[in-house]
């Protein structure tokens, strides 16, 4: 009986003296705080699950590969959609209260664009894993983007147009920045082509109606139309209103960039959009291998539930910068510090392909791919058939900083 | 026979007289905000906010809960002050108290020309005269592409010191104290007119219109005045929260805020002049952190608040105060 006693007593002691000695361990660990602000409610939130789910999935499946003692806590704040002054408040929130040493995700330019001058402020570098507007990375030295911007995408797919013996093309987009960004580029590789527009017209951001819009092109016989809205819902209901009118019918292709048949949205367009193109930086159709590793970590967390699209991986490609900046500074670092990584990052192997971050704009640079929607095991997929390599943000070469 | 009559009216005028006697309870609302500063240093973006969507809800307060004018475009307002005072600050004009001067005048001003329209109407037109003013109004910001920024909001605002001496910093010390001094005098003044007898024949217009013409009060244009007044008021709100986020863009205009501010002055009380200082906190403190711990299903808390707050407690959160303030009552 004693003799047990003690043995328990004993082990009880070894208990406490190991969870003494454990302790300081975890306690001293370095936990980074990287501050997401995405869209988590609304209409839009699906864009901003995308975003999620990429920077989760990432930050899960190579938690493993951060130097011993260094941890990363994800901030998660929902800016209600494109919103840009409670994005503002978000992240002044989060450098002053939760101190986070990152700011990533962002799904609206608009909330991107007021939340730079927090970045600049505070010096805390901000990573767009979608916020694509081409001014952006001018209005602060620690902003960098892993996205795209639409004039990468958009000109691409107007040289292309006047290329492949197209005329005459009706430009529409929404009405804000991204929109007009993916018309002008458009308009300036097709008319570079030698190529004419003959109209354009604009849809409003919030809850548009499509079907007048584009009854309006239909009327003026295109024989192509670029097509740009938000990738999302809107883009389901703009391929609708494609449908009903009859476009098809009426001899009008329609081109775009990526954002208008997003793989997520794809199973939900029915047959509409088989044969449409457009420009675009990642397809899950994409047969390399880094894509089919990513695929497959994202198969196994979220099981079919969400298709991943551009922006899952562009987030995914923007936390493994994130990481690769802490790896190599085994978590201690300064913003310039950090910067001065982010500026000469690249990565040879992304499931887009080779990427890397252009120094003298922090703006990406990777492959364009030339993409048809095209029925693949019986399901509806963009098709990659030509390639246009590294291609630069061109508006930053048509517009050099003063 | 007139001694009962004068002894009436002396009560009548003894209520009246203490009616705008100041009580210790109106000063709990600003010990709490300086208290907050201290408390929650790190807080103070949010409470800047607040206080700024206090001053909101104080003006529909007057016009919904005083006027009795039904309205679902109080955005407008607070759009107009909000580009006005982003329009000043980024065309060089960045002096913040002159700003909010300059904004009240032009919210005014489209209060009392679209007043002159709206207040024609009664009822469900008059609420949707409302709401149009304040979706014409968005659409305008947003195809006024060159001078707004469209959909994108308005870039570079430059936001001066206050008086030349306090900068707006990223802590919000500044922002905090220059939204309590805005609400301070606001609220002062609504105090004032609430309880004047202007103040009185609103109410009384709210509560018998028919019978408020028979006595001879120009309705229309007590109506008018207090639209204009409360337009002005929502515009130093949107002013003030344009200059302390030095950005604003169509929400400002949209039919969300319209709404979501009436929810908040329902939660706290209608009618009461400080239904806004209970409700504006508890919805937006809630919203808040529901949204920090629950950043996908938050709206659904919110809701769950509402439809207990509106099944439970009708009047507001000032409504359960005086119930219970009733059954004590009763008790003694």
């Amino acid at each position: 009986m004693t003799q047990h006693t003690s043995v328990l007593n004993f082990a009880a002691a070894a208990g406490v003296a190991a969870l003494l000695f454990a302790g300081p361990s975890p306690a001293s660990a370095e936990t980074i705080k990287i501050g997401v602000i995405s869209t988590y409610s609304g209409p839009m939130a699906t864009l901003g699950e995308e975003i999620d789910h990429g920077l989760s999935l990432y930050v899960k499946t190579h938690e493993k590969d951060l130097p011993p003692g260094v941890k990363v806590e994800l901030v998660k704040r929902d800016d209600t959609g494109p919103v840009p002054d409670v994005a503002k408040r978000l992240a002044q929130e989060l450098v002053t209260r939760d101190k986070v040493q990152f700011l990533i995700g962002v799904v609206w330019t608009p909330c991107g664009l007021a939340i730079c001058p927090i970045a600049n402020e505070a010096k805390v570098p901000f990573v767009s894993t979608n916020a694509a507007g081409v001014t952006m990375p001018r209005l602060t030295p620690y902003f960098a983007r892993t996205s795209f911007t639409l004039w990468q995408v958009g000109l691409p797919m107007g040289k292309w147009a006047a290329q492949h013996g197209y005329k005459r093309a009706y430009v529409a987009v929404s009405d804000f920045a991204p929109g007009h960004e993916a018309g002008d580029a458009f308009t300036k590789g097709f008319t570079d082509g030698g190529g004419t527009i003959i109209g354009s017209v604009a849809f409003p951001l919030q809850n548009p109606d499509f079907v007048p819009f584009l009854q309006r092109v239909k009327d003026a016989k295109p024989d192509v139309l670029f097509l740009w809205v938000p990738a999302g819902p809107q883009a389901t209901q703009a391929m609708k209103a494609y449908n009903d009118l009859g476009l098809k019918n009426a001899k009008v292709t329609v081109v775009s960039t990526q954002d208008l048949v997003p793989d997520e949205q794809l199973p939900l367009m029915g047959n509409t959009p088989l044969g449409l193109i457009t420009s675009g930086t990642y397809s899950t159709a994409a047969t390399r291998p880094a894509n089919k590793a990513f695929l497959a970590a994202w198969n196994k967390e979220y099981g079919n539930t969400l298709v991943p699209d551009f922006m899952a991986v562009d987030s995914w490609d923007g936390m493994n910068m994130l990481f690769d900046v802490i790896k190599q500074t085994k978590g201690k670092f300064t913003a310039d510090q950090a910067m001065a990584i982010i500026k000469h990052w690249k990565d040879p192997n992304s499931p887009r392909g080779p990427i890397s971050i252009d120094p003298d704009t922090r703006d990406i640079v990777q492959n364009v791919y030339i993409r048809r929607v095209e029925g693949v095991n019986g399901k509806l997929a963009n098709v990659e058939f030509e390639t246009i390599a590294n291609v630069k943000d061109p508006w930053k070469e048509m517009h050099p900083a003063q | 026979m007139t001694a009962v009559a004068e002894r009436v009216v002396a009560s009548a005028a003894e209520t009246f007289a203490r009616r705008h006697r100041f009580r210790w309870y109106e000063a709990l609302p600003w010990l709490v905000a300086v208290a907050g500063y201290f408390a929650f240093p790190d807080y103070l973006a949010l409470g800047s906010q607040i206080l700024a969507t206090i001053l909101f809800a104080l003006s529909v307060d007057l016009v919904l809960g005083y006027g009795g004018i039904i309205t679902l475009g109080q955005a407008a307002f607070f759009g107009a002050g909000a580009y006005t005072a982003g329009l000043l600050a980024a065309h060089g004009m960045g002096a913040p108290v002159i700003g909010l001067l300059i904004a009240a005048v032009a919210a005014a001003l489209v209060g009392l020309i679209s007043g002159v329209v709206v207040l024609r109407t009664h009822g469900l037109t008059q609420l949707m005269m409302t709401l149009m003013v304040a979706v014409m109004l968005h659409e305008a910001a947003n195809k006024a592409n060159t001078v707004t920024g469209g959909a994108d909001g308005l870039q570079g605002m430059e936001v001066g010191p206050v008086f030349g001496l306090f900068h707006f910093d990223l802590y919000g010390n500044t922002a905090y104290f220059y939204c309590l001094a805005a609400l301070f005098i606001c609220w002062f003044v609504m105090r004032r007119i609430v309880h004047s007898p202007f103040g009185r024949s609103l109410t009384g217009i709210r509560e018998n219109e028919a019978r408020m013409h028979a006595i001879g009060s120009p309705v229309f244009r007590r109506r008018l005045v207090a639209y204009t007044i409360s337009a002005a008021m929502a515009g130093v709100s949107g002013a003030l929260v344009a200059q302390t986020t030095q950005f604003v863009a169509t929400d400002a205009l949209g039919f969300e805020r319209s709404g979501n501010v009436l929810i908040m002055l329902l939660l706290g009380g209608i009618g009461r002049l400080y239904g806004a200082f209970i409700g504006v906190p508890l919805y937006m403190i809630a919203q808040d952190r529901f949204a920090a711990i629950d950043p996908v299903y938050w709206y659904f808390w919110i809701g769950l608040l509402l439809v207990l707050m509106v099944t439970f407690a009708r009047g507001g959160v000032l409504g359960i105060v005086d119930r219970v303030g009733a059954v004590l009552r009763r008790r003694r």
